[in-house]
């Protein structure tokens, strides 16, 4: 852990180490021990290696860690020769470690190779919501759960926030101009497609509302911290695609896509 | 940063979270404007906010915020409190007003969302 310094500014240097992945500077030529070997053999691959302990290994995997801590200990029992894996400390700990591990594997791999194991010439995937207008207690619930199922998928995690970011302002705008409206979500491998659909009162200057700061939001909407004229600008700003259609008196149309794979358009 | 740091220079109440040593804090953001955070905000940040209702909670498990603080000692509604736990976000009060808890954590080295751009 790096603290700022004096002027409570990080240099280049911390913001580097911070952004530091520990599989850039770990050792990756190890030295290990089996599980069989002697006790009395270890302190001269300890000395000679200049290392201060080794991970056990039996069969290909890693079934513990050797330190001089544990050698230390060893010799005040008496330093009876056996094998390491008698000796060593973390086993137990470690196996479980490497079960939660296989489990994620596992849990991995059939997210992201969801679409990839699917044998179709074109593969959607549908989600549909309903949003219930004035109910402004439940808003950003369709967009969370959104959020939860699009994980599932294995979509990258910047590409999910983006949808989930998209369809909460747009719920919200539903919430507090329509009746009711409709979430219809498809989802392709490449491609995220949000439709939003509401029965409401409609938008009378659609150029206007999507410019930033424009709002005709009642006052029980901005104490709620909404209404800032944002709404809009914020999903545009996640789509690729934008595209707003909207009737005086019947409702509005809001479609965006996402695609899945591209870069991140905001530094968000 | 950690959120437990965060906390004694706030000097802040927790509402709710557990093992708070583990969340690390990346930089924050401090608005009243929920559209304002899904703009800007990041991932990993901390949003401090007046904004009690349910909806502040909703906002950063929407836009991935590791954890809330309320200002000017605003007690959140038990549903806001709720809402948290479910989502498992940590919420913090401080009796700061929000120009003077942004400005200690500033001043402590945590960077907002706009200067982690740059």
């Amino acid at each position: 852990m790096i603290a700022a310094n004096k002027n409570s500014q990080f240099t280049k240097i911390q913001e580097l180490v911070y952004e530091l992945k520990v599989a850039e500077v770990m050792t990756t030529n190890l030295i290990t021990v089996s599980s069989d070997t002697m006790m009395s053999k270890l302190r001269s691959i300890l000395r000679d290696n200049r290392i201060s302990g080794t991970p056990v290994v039996k069969g290909g995997q890693m079934v513990g860690l050797i330190s001089v801590e544990d050698f230390i200990n060893w010799l005040s029992r008496g330093g009876v020769d056996c094998p390491v894996e008698e000796v060593m400390s973390i086993e137990g700990l470690l196996q479980e470690l490497q079960i939660d591990y296989h489990e994620e594997e596992i849990h991995r791999y059939r997210a992201s190779h969801f679409f990839e194991d699917m044998i179709a010439d074109k593969v959607t995937i549908n989600f549909h919501y309903h949003i219930r207008g004035k109910k402004i207690e439940q808003g950003g619930e369709v967009a969370s759960d959104l959020k939860r199922s699009l994980k599932r998928l294995g979509i990258h995690p910047a590409i999910v926030r983006r949808a989930a970011i998209a369809t909460y302002e747009a719920e919200i705008n539903v919430i507090i101009y329509a009746e009711e409206g409709r979430v219809d979500v498809n989802v392709e491998p490449d491609v995220i497609r949000i439709e939003v659909r509401d029965r409401g009162q409609g938008i009378a200057d659609v150029a206007c509302a999507v410019e930033p700061g424009y709002s005709t939001a009642p006052d029980w909407v901005r104490e709620l911290g909404f209404g800032a004229g944002m709404g809009l600008p914020n999903i545009k700003n996640c789509a690729r695609d934008f595209d707003i259609a909207s009737t005086v008196g019947q409702g509005t149309t809001l479609k965006i896509s996402i695609p899945t794979g591209g870069e991140e358009k905001r530094c968000a | 940063m950690k959120l437990s740091e965060i906390i004694g220079i706030l000097q802040a109440e927790v509402l709710y979270g557990e093992d708070l040593d583990r969340i690390e804090i990346k930089q924050a953001c401090g608005s009243d404007l929920m559209s304002d955070v899904l703009c800007y905000s990041m991932q990993g940040s901390l949003l401090l906010t007046g904004l009690t209702n349910p909806q502040a909670v909703r906002t950063a498990e929407i836009s991935e915020i590791s954890a809330v603080c309320f200002v000017r000692g605003k007690k959140p509604p038990a549903e806001t409190v709720d809402l948290a736990r479910k989502n498992d976000i940590p919420l913090l009060l401080s009796k700061y007003s929000m120009y003077i808890a942004c400005g200690k954590l500033y001043s402590a080295g945590v960077l907002g969302c706009d200067d982690r751009c740059e």
